[in-house]
């Protein structure tokens, strides 16, 4: 069980009280009804599925209810920060080699 | 139809019972007590930074700003579960949701007080009788009095606070209470290890 | 009287056998402390068992956790009976019942061992070729035949009656392991007040301390010194000591899973004690202090009862007392069974030669088994042990050959050297290298906050261990916060030290050979095997692992993983580090079911909800079903009715009196702030902005694909406030659903959600009658069709309490629902109960409220809409705002698939003969003449009897359906072939004149 640094408890907490939300900084149009076919499949079909770094959403479903994000490394398993929905992508990573 | 029937407003129905769940459940073991905790008047409030004074000051107690905290005063706790919600529980039969009416300052206030049950876990193994389904660390220094927290216990969310240092008040939504009551009446039988 | 291999005043236990146990249906004596392996070697059993391919007889090879062979079953009861107990860890209680496994029909007689003489079949990866051909053959002749004979042991057939505990712990510095290195480290950091967990896996502290003779530490025996050392932790209160607890997996972020065996080596554990429990710590610093394993020599017929490590030995002798023969040979490549050698003889057992693959070893333990007058030769191999339910000689050989010259001896002590346990470091994802020297895998590049210390990180000799530990556990203890040290180091005052030895097969079990030389006991794997594995192509130890099933059993090849791989790299000519070391895995040694599951059975297993109301529906004898969680009243059947008689009448009373409902489960959300309308509008296809306050709204919700993912009325109670309703299932992902929206798509809005699901009881009633039957009761509200028409709803009292009184129908008859405070549902739901009585009203449950629905066409998401159903496949286009610019699922629904001609579309289906009812699910065809696979157009979502109706009713998802009105479609099933009409989805009025009738 992991522990997952909520940015909004700020404390780690365990793994139980959060819940994974699917890749982040995918953004919904404004103006989606008006969107092509090929931005709605962009949007709504298409995911990185790294190896490596991912930037995805978690909620912390049983703690202070809220979305936030997080930088984790899918080959290692680990958190390399988290950060509040609505926070830009962060540009620097702590502790990431390069 | 029958309109009269429809528009005539009823005259001296009894008022109907209250029925709480688990009404007045207890159970002792070794280094642990637990007691279903009477009804309360509760509250789900949800409110901006800036509503907070406002709030605090209509509620008679300060909203908590600061992660896992809880503020009490007056038979009337607030506890912070995150950056814009309270659970308000008052234990003297106050009601803060009519406190809160008269606030004009943007918030939401929701009555939830039938929405939960209140269970008490006492005694030097209650942290323990806790832990047996609830993942955080419960020692003093990370969750001291008056901590509270939105969590899990076994395969249910519960609200937990610390009242004393051998003392917790576990919330749990109405229809988890048995649940709820029967883990902790499980995990008594083995917190005093 | 004392057993006849008990050495009086030898070892550590008061030797009165006071414990009587029964082995295989004969009954010994054994005495307190004793192991069931101590206790039947102090008999001179050696033969426990037989193994699991070539049913050979197999004994004890070790006194530990390490145990490939003396697996055994213990049974306290019919139900509590435990396959594949380690006899070397199972504690001895008075009345102890144990049976050997694998073998019939007796232990020393087995027919199966035939697989040992047509082990030429059974070789390596003989799964995978021997049963290939005919294919015909594996289902009826070869599974069967495979299943009966494989396995290890027999699964209890009977429901487990202990209960079991779990407790999820947080300490600074946790010690694995209460050997000597650990215990150091555990004084080193519970000195400076942080809080230490310290585990180990045996009933005493000590580890090697059992056996090692030699050691001092403060004056004192090591043993005792240990003894005292733990004392003194578990007098600390900032410590626990966890005794008779295995750390099984080590996980993520120091995350690390105990099991501690309570009960099971009680005589008669009180039945409140769990047998065991599941600790789940998270530590700051981890020190791993998990010892050493002895190896075995490979050599041809080393399995045989009465050869065992020389360590093992020598525990049975300084710690139980017993001798493991009268007259036993030592073979060995290092030291550490010379000093097996040497307590046995002091003890006054007969060593009859030790051999020593060494060519010319020197040290003090060999002048001391020269100087006590035992043989020792150098360079020499055993190659051979004789006997077969016993061994009875072993068969000595210059390494390089030569004469051969055989020694009885009752008795064989073995030693290839040490491998550290770098299970626990391994799955912690640290990376293990190789010492080329001392031929060892030690703790390389670590990956957790963890430190290994003494022999499991490859430190030799109880003082460096000492040393290394006491400083390890403060270092940790500070890393984790703390800032006093104090306390003194412990002082070893004699200790004993070795290393070194061989990896692989001993000369005689060469590449040339065709002997038994067991490298995994407990899968029968030979070094043979491992080079037939090689020179059928597996390159990587993983492969050789796999074809071979070396270190696959439940031991996990404690004793034979470095062999198997030596030999691999030997056969495939490479080092031994680029053949690699397969990778270590939880749990590391067998965990029950039961500690993982924990307090999860039963009434725990998971949550059953009930309403606030379910008493009386209990009392009243309604037999519920369970939806999602909850327990919902199914039907309320009176005395004499079944099903179908009491939902008829259900549904016949609701339509022409009134029914009472619990609809207390369905999900409730209330929706406020001064945005709230805003939101409704994006979550929602509906327009919501003009919904007048006190009036309600059929709502759908999509997902942004545009698929219809829930619906429910929703309430208006105040421009600022609505009261959502949701689906019983649906309604914790639509919360979360929603708050997604909220907080990451939609952050700007001032609105906010909270779950009253559980705040409100809500009571419908529905029927001619449901007016009459409310409004006595009610305070405050108007309740003509004028001031409270359909779709409204009012905030009032209902038998004086609070109220939100909705007018609203899933039935098609003038209806309402009720919701009150939950803690007084029930008693409101009595008051209504009387005044319903006064009507001839009924209880009716979810199966009535199923076909009232659906004899209105109303639909259920998630029975007649599947994820795949957009608001015009279901014909709720009219749901949808038109002006609406956006909402979630706008774009989703205009994507080509979703708009094209042909899409499955929901319609009424009535079968030509009124009485058939049609299945749920069942598929439907346009020509029931066609060839099979035949052209499925759709399936049957809703189907039921509907009293109503007089006749069947039923609707189905079928392709184009709304162009099919009148067309006559097919439903073919096991007996035939029904035939529908597509209709629509109304069947009773038509015109909705009820809902104000």
């Amino acid at each position: 069980m992991l522990l997952i640094r909520c940015p909004y408890c700020e404390e780690e907490r365990p793994e139980l009280e959060f819940r994974n939300a699917g890749e982040a900084h995918i953004a919904r149009s404004p103006n989606i009804a008006g969107e092509s076919d090929d931005d709605f499949e962009k949007f709504f079909f298409i995911r990185s599925n790294p190896k490596g770094i991912i930037y995805e959403r978690w909620r912390h479903m049983h703690g202070c209810a809220r979305f936030f994000n997080a930088v984790r490394d899918t080959v290692s398993d680990r958190f390399l920060m988290t950060y509040k929905a609505g926070e830009p992508k962060p540009t620097k990573l702590p502790g990431a080699a390069k | 139809m029958a309109k009269a029937a429809a528009k005539k407003s009823a005259v001296a129905v009894p008022p109907a019972e209250r029925r709480p769940a688990l009404a007045g459940q207890e159970l002792s073991a070794t280094g642990v007590t637990l007691a279903v905790l009477p009804p309360a008047e509760r509250i789900s409030l949800r409110a901006p930074d800036a509503s907070v004074a406002a709030l605090s000051k209509a509620l008679g107690v300060t909203l908590p700003r600061k992660p896992k905290t809880s503020a009490a005063k007056a038979g009337r706790t607030a506890l912070w579960l995150g950056p814009d919600e309270w659970l308000v529980i008052d234990e003297v039969g106050k009601d803060p949701l009519a406190d809160c009416a008269e606030v004009t300052a943007l918030h939401s206030a929701v009555g939830i007080s039938h929405r939960n049950v209140g269970i008490s876990v006492t005694g030097p193994a209650a942290a323990a009788t806790i832990n047996s389904g609830c993942p955080q660390d419960l020692s003093l220094d990370v969750f001291p009095v008056g901590a509270a927290s939105r969590t899990i216990l076994g395969k249910v969310e519960i609200v937990l606070l610390r009242t004393a240092s051998d003392a917790f008040r576990v919330e749990c939504w109405r229809s988890f209470s048995d649940y709820v009551f029967t883990f902790l009446s499980e995990a008594a039988r083995d917190a005093a290890a | 009287m004392i057993a006849a291999f008990r050495i009086p005043g030898a070892g550590r236990l008061k030797q009165a056998e006071t414990t009587r146990f029964s082995f295989d249906g004969r009954s010994y004596a054994g005495v307190e402390g004793d192991t069931l392996a101590s206790a039947l070697l102090a008999n001179g059993v050696h033969l426990v068992g037989r193994s699991f391919k070539y049913h050979r007889p197999r004994g004890f090879l070790s006194a530990g956790a390490e145990e490939p062979n003396a697996l055994v079953e213990i049974k306290r009861d019919a139900a509590r009976k435990t396959p594949n107990v380690r006899a070397t860890v199972q504690e001895l209680y008075d009345g102890l019942t144990a049976q050997s496994q694998n073998r019939w029909p007796s232990l020393a007689f087995d027919v199966s061992a035939v697989g040992d003489i047509a082990s030429p079949l059974l070789s390596a990866g003989f799964y995978y070729k021997t049963f290939m051909w005919p294919k015909s053959a594996w289902k009826n002749l070869y599974e069967p035949k495979i299943r009966a004979a494989a396995g290890l042991g027999v699964a209890p057939d009977q429901p487990d009656p202990d209960h079991y505990a779990a407790r999820f712990a947080h300490c600074d510095v946790l010690v694995l392991g209460g050997g000597a290195a650990g215990i150091a480290a555990a004084l080193a950091a519970a000195e400076t007040g942080v809080r230490v967990i310290l585990a180990d896996e045996q009933a005493d502290f000590g580890g090697s301390l059992h056996f090692e003779s030699g050691a001092k530490v403060d004056g004192q025996d090591g043993f005792a010194w240990a003894q005292g050392a733990v004392a003194t932790l578990k007098a600390m209160d900032n410590v626990r000591v966890l005794s008779r607890t295995t750390a099984f997996g080590y996980y993520a972020q120091n995350f690390v899973g105990l099991v501690e065996r309570v009960s099971d080596h009680l005589p008669n554990p009180d039945r409140e004690l769990p047998r065991e429990r599941l600790w789940q710590v998270r530590a700051r610093r981890v020190v791993l202090a998990t010892g050493a394993i002895e190896r075995h020599m490979v050599f041809a017929d080393n399995d045989r009862p009465g050869i065992m490590l020389a360590s093992a030995a020598r525990t049975y002798l300084n710690h139980y007392g017993v001798a493991v023969g009268r007259n036993v040979g030592v073979y060995t490549a290092n030291d550490s069974a010379y000093a097996a050698a040497i307590d046995l003889k002091k003890a006054g057992v007969g060593v009859a030669a030790i051999v020593d693959l060494r060519d010319n070893p020197t040290g003090p333990v060999i002048d001391e088994a020269r100087a006590l007058g035992i043989e020792v030769n150098f360079g020499r191999a055993v190659i051979r042990a004789g006997g077969k339910l016993r061994v009875s000689s072993m068969t000595v050989q210059p390494k390089n050959g030569g004469g051969e010259r055989t020694i009885p001896v009752d008795a064989i002590l073995m030693s290839a050297g040490w491998t550290p346990s770098v299970h626990l470091f391994s799955q912690s994802r640290g990376k293990v290298v190789f010492n080329d020297e001392t031929k060892r895998f030690v703790p390389g590049i670590y990956a957790q906050d963890c430190v290994s210390v003494g022999a499991c990180n490859g430190t030799d000799g109880l003082s460096a261990t000492i040393d290394e530990a006491y400083a390890a556990g403060a270092k940790a203890a500070k890393d984790a916060g703390a800032n006093t040290v104090k306390g003194t180091k412990p002082k070893v005052d004699a200790s004993e030290s070795w290393s070194r030895g061989m990896l692989g097969a001993a000369p005689g079990a060469g590449p040339d050979t065709t002997v038994k030389a067991f490298v995994d006991f407990q899968n029968d794997v030979t070094a043979k095997d491992i080079r037939q594995a090689v020179h059928e192509g597996m390159r990587s130890i993983e492969h050789v692992k796999r074809f071979t099933t070396n270190g696959m059993a439940t031991d996990q090849g404690k004793t034979s993983n470095m062999h198997g791989l030596a030999i691999a790299a030997e056969t495939l000519g490479k080092p031994i580090p680029q053949v690699g070391l397969t990778t270590f895995r939880a749990p590391y040694t067998p965990v029950t079911f039961g500690s993982i599951v924990g307090h999860a059975r039963g009434k725990l297993f998971d949550p059953t909800r009930k309403t606030a109301i379910h008493p009386w529906a209990e009392a009243q004898g309604a037999v519920f079903e369970d939806v999602g969680q909850w327990k919902r009243a199914w039907y309320f059947p009176k005395p004499g009715e079944d099903m179908h008689a009491a939902v008829d009448r259900e549904c016949v009373t609701v339509r022409k009196t009134a029914g009472l409902f619990d609809a207390s489960t369905l999900g409730k959300i209330e929706v406020v702030g001064p945005d709230a309308a805003k939101f409704m509008e994006l979550l929602y296809t509906n327009p919501w902005e003009k919904l007048e306050p006190g009036r309600c709204r059929y709502g759908i919700m999509l997902r942004e694909d545009g698929f219809i993912y829930d619906d429910g009325v929703v309430g208006r109670l105040a421009p600022d406030r609505f009261h959502v309703t949701t689906t019983t299932g649906g309604a914790p992902r639509v919360m979360n659903h929603m708050e997604d929206y909220l907080q990451t798509e939609f952050p700007h809005l001032n609105v906010w959600l909270t779950s009253i699901t559980e705040q409100w009881a809500v009571i419908a009633v529905q029927g001619p009658k449901s007016r009459e039957i409310i409004a006595p009761l009610v305070e405050g509200i108007d309740m003509s069709d004028e001031a409270l028409p359909h779709m409204s709803v009012r905030e009032g009292r209902i038998c004086g309490v609070p109220a939100r009184l909705f007018r609203m129908s899933f039935t098609g008859e003038r209806g309402f629902e009720v919701n009150v405070p939950a803690d007084y549902g029930e008693a409101v739901w009595e008051a209504l109960w009387a005044e319903g009585q006064k009507h001839g009203a009924c209880a009716y449950g979810t199966e009535a409220m199923h076909v009232l629905r659906a004899e209105k066409g109303y639909i259920i998401v998630g029975q007649d809409t599947d994820g795949t159903v957009t608001p015009g496949d279901a014909g709720l286009d009219w749901a949808v705002g038109k002006k609406k610019t956006d909402f979630v699922g706008i774009r989703g629904m205009a994507r080509p698939d979703l708009v094209a001609k042909g899409r499955k579309q929901l319609v009424g289906l009535k079968t030509k003969d009124p009485k058939v009812v049609l299945e749920e699910g069942a598929q439907i065809v346009g020509d029931p003449k066609q060839a099979i696979p035949m052209t499925m157009i759709g399936h049957v979502t809703s189907s039921y009897w509907s009293e109503n109706c007089g006749r069947s009713i039923a609707l189905a998802l079928v392709a184009g359906g709304r162009d099919r009105m009148g067309e006559t479609l097919y439903v073919p099933m096991p007996n035939g072939t029904i035939e529908v009409e597509v209709t629509g989805m109304v069947f009773f009025d038509e015109k909705g004149e009820r809902l104000n009738g």
